[in-house]
């Protein structure tokens, strides 16, 4: 008797990706995908089922095909696909709300796994270095995805309050960044010129693609409760990132990236989130500790392969020599 | 500067035409028919070679208008090889007429002097070895173009910390500042410690300056702390993650001596570099003693560091507060020197300077637990700066003057 796991998001690549990934797994005998819009792609085994999970028709749904876990991975980052703001912060806050409501009602419930991201933590001066899971963003994100994905965990946390038998896991994951992927960050890096804010280096981790599904297949099987920073061993700084694509950049004043940004976002150019323009200023690194001594998952890629990868995509073979060294940088490489 | 165009002039001029000014001769067309002897002197004559500062000069004037003419014999093809030197050229030739070729600066120049000045140049600059290091240089390049190296998880780069910063550092530290290190031995060689200093100066050089001692002394990088306000301005705060400084918070602090870093922290902050020259080497409060519980906490030993000569670089004799205040930053700095001469007052003045290590605090005895307990933080705080202050005081009787 296996695991029969239910999906929100599905409609979106990555939820789609991951529920097939999922449903191949010989521990999950079922996959049961929900979303407003049928899934573009192929979806193999995966049974989809059409449903707003902003409607308690969440919780018939629970209950008919008998989930005992829910992978909720339908919190977008950007209104690009959604259709406004408004739409956005509806689907993610409200949405998360009402499939909470569903989960707390449904007694054969016993994992919940949340893909969130690092982006809780923020970006600004007075980050440290390094965020692990107990620090919060130094300051409240005011709107935007940041805030979202932060009242969304703060859902999420009372909910495994309110049933401590639900083992809840929550995947903070960092910039995922691959050849299919299309996000605020890969839409960046897709430029033709690469706009810098002028006098900051931001610190870039990455997560691969395939680690993400991995990462939450991995969360699903072993149903280890808590929350996790997921990203690849090693920085990139984001220079050092734009030579590595052998792309031309230029740095201009923080004010004129923003409005920059917001002009490629009318033009359907490239989906630049308000967020992302702090991020690219201070950058941020998160502590993956515990994804490994805790979670007990390691990532195929570090964040300089991931990269690479990312970057074999768009035509730029980038060559990692120096990959075992980047791994074992994780702290106290160079002391005399 | 136009003598010597005035003889090609004759050829295509007739001499019907009705003459306005000296019709091509040389002089200042003062209607007498034969120039003044001082034109004349001017004037190229076939006789005598041309000044060499004449045909030289040329070119410049009227880089266009000469070409090859017939009249001179070509010696062959343009390019093939390079041509004589002018001066001998003119000797030779009848006529005294340069062109561009013959006087452009590189083609006077064989090939193979220019490679014997560059094989020359290059040994001067790298020593001996010159074409391994070239090529290193050359392959450091192109790893840094191509993005091929790696930072660790502070945005810390040691390549370019070690052949750029460390590099402009360390004639600063030698020649200028004359810096001289005592009681280097008591920085652990490996795993983490703490160094804690003065902060003196105006503007932090001390940090510096006592970053490339200790990495000249030692071989080790020390990891500066620094200020919210390193962080936030832009250009700095890349350069300070780039050279190995991180935020000074608890997290940060711990993180990196838990990591085995050697951490340098100036507990006086801004209080301490931006006071007044007349309070010099008085220390400041020392925060409120966070670095000594990241001590505690990781049990790594605490190396007092005083740092004498850092005060008299630049004597802050003033400060505009109300300047200040509206551009974020603690201070406006005025110095005898600074804004008075501009630029020129941003130079430190050459004062002698001695970096003292004291003995170190060991902390391991206590367990991470005590680092909870702020009469012991405060007890270890005040014993760090007791010790650094009595040191300073030593090393200010021993030195004989500022600028000794």
């Amino acid at each position: 008797m296996g695991r029969v796991v239910l999906v929100t998001g599905i409609s979106r690549d990555i939820g789609r990706r991951f529920a097939r990934a999922a449903a191949h797994d010989p521990s999950i005998d079922r996959v049961i995908g929900v979303d407003v819009v049928p899934p573009r792609g192929d979806i193999g085994d995966v049974s989809f089922v059409r449903a707003d999970i902003r409607t308690p028709v969440i919780a018939k749904v629970l209950a008919k095909e008998d989930i005992d876990t829910v992978v909720h991975m339908s919190v977008i980052a950007t209104p690009g696909s959604a259709g406004g703001r408004n739409t956005m912060k509806e689907l993610n806050v409200m949405g998360t709300m009402q499939l909470l409501a569903a989960c707390q009602k449904a007694p054969r419930v016993e994992r919940l796994v949340v893909k969130s991201t690092t982006t809780v933590y923020g970006a600004s001066s007075r980050d440290p270095a390094m965020f692990t899971e107990e620090m919060g963003p130094k300051r409240l994100p005011g709107s935007g995805y940041a805030k979202d994905v932060y009242e969304v965990e703060g859902y999420v946390r009372g909910f495994a309050r309110r049933r401590p038998d639900v083992a809840v896991t929550m995947i903070r994951a960092a910039n995922v960044i691959g050849p299919h992927v299309t996000s605020p960050i890969t839409s960046y890096f897709r430029l033709p010129v690469i706009p810098r804010v002028l006098g900051f280096d931001p610190r870039l981790q990455f997560l691969h693609e395939d680690d993400l599904l991995d990462v939450l297949t991995h969360a699903v099987v072993a149903g280890t409760p808590g929350t996790f920073n997921v990203a690849g061993d090693g920085m990139l700084m984001l220079s050092q990132a734009v030579r590595r694509l052998g792309k031309p950049s230029v740095a201009m004043p923080g004010v004129a990236v923003g409005r920059l940004g917001s002009v490629l976002r009318q033009a359907r150019v490239a989906d630049f989130s308000p967020e992302q323009l702090t991020f690219l200023t201070y950058g941020r690194g998160v502590d993956t500790t515990r994804m490994r001594t805790e979670l007990g998952f390691e990532p195929r890629f570090t964040t300089a392969s991931a990269f690479a990868d990312f970057g074999v995509s768009l035509g730029v073979p980038i060559h990692v020599a120096d990959e075992p060294a980047l791994a074992g940088r994780s702290g106290g490489a160079h002391d005399g | 500067m136009a003598e010597s165009e005035r003889p090609q002039r004759d050829v295509t001029e007739g001499a019907d035409v009705v003459p306005i000014g000296t019709s091509g001769r040389p002089g200042r067309g003062t209607g007498k028919a034969r120039p003044s002897a001082s034109a004349r002197n001017l004037a190229p004559s076939p006789r005598k070679p041309a000044p060499k500062s004449a045909s030289k000069a040329a070119p410049k004037a009227a880089p266009k208008s000469a070409r090859p003419t017939p009249v001179r014999p070509v010696p062959s093809a343009p390019g093939a090889e390079p041509p004589a030197s002018p001066a001998t050229e003119t000797a030779a030739a009848p006529r005294a007429a340069s062109t561009t070729e013959e006087t452009h600066p590189l083609a006077g120049i064989p090939v193979g002097d220019w490679l014997h000045a560059f094989q020359h140049a290059a040994v001067e600059l790298f020593g001996d070895q010159w074409e391994r290091r070239l090529a290193e240089l050359m392959a450091f390049l192109r790893r840094r173009l191509a993005g091929d190296y790696t930072v660790d998880e502070y945005g810390f780069d040691a390549e370019v910390t070690e052949r750029f910063l460390m590099a402009a550092m360390r004639p600063i530290a030698q020649k200028w500042f004359r810096v001289e290190v005592r009681g280097i031995d008591n920085i652990p060689t490996t795993g983490g410690a703490l160094v804690v200093s003065n902060h003196s100066g105006t503007v932090p050089v001390d940090g510096l300056m006592t970053m490339t001692a200790i990495h000249d002394a030692t071989g080790r990088f020390l990891r500066p702390l620094g200020a919210d306000l390193v962080f936030k301005l832009p250009v700095v705060s890349s350069l300070a993650r780039r050279s190995g400084a991180t935020l000074a918070c608890t997290e940060d602090a711990e993180r990196m001596l838990s990591g085995g870093e050697l951490v340098g922290v100036w507990p006086e902050g801004f209080k301490g570099i931006g006071k007044p020259f007349g309070e010099r080497y008085k220390l400041q409060r020392f925060g409120r003693g966070g670095f000594v519980s990241a001590a505690l906490r990781t049990g790594v030993p605490i190396v007092p560091l005083s740092v004498v000569g850092a005060e008299e670089i630049y004597p802050l004799v003033g400060n505009i507060p109300s300047l200040a205040r509206l551009l974020g930053v603690p201070y406006i700095p005025i110095t005898p020197f600074f804004p008075l001469l501009g630029p020129l007052g941003m130079v430190p003045l050459p004062s002698k300077w001695l970096l003292e290590f004291g003995e170190p605090i060991r902390t391991d005895e206590y367990d991470a637990v005590e680092a909870e307990d702020p009469m012991l933080v405060f007890d270890v705080t005040d014993q760090v700066r007791e010790t650094i202050q009595q040191t300073l005081y030593t090393l200010l009787r021993e030195r004989d003057g500022v600028f000794g």
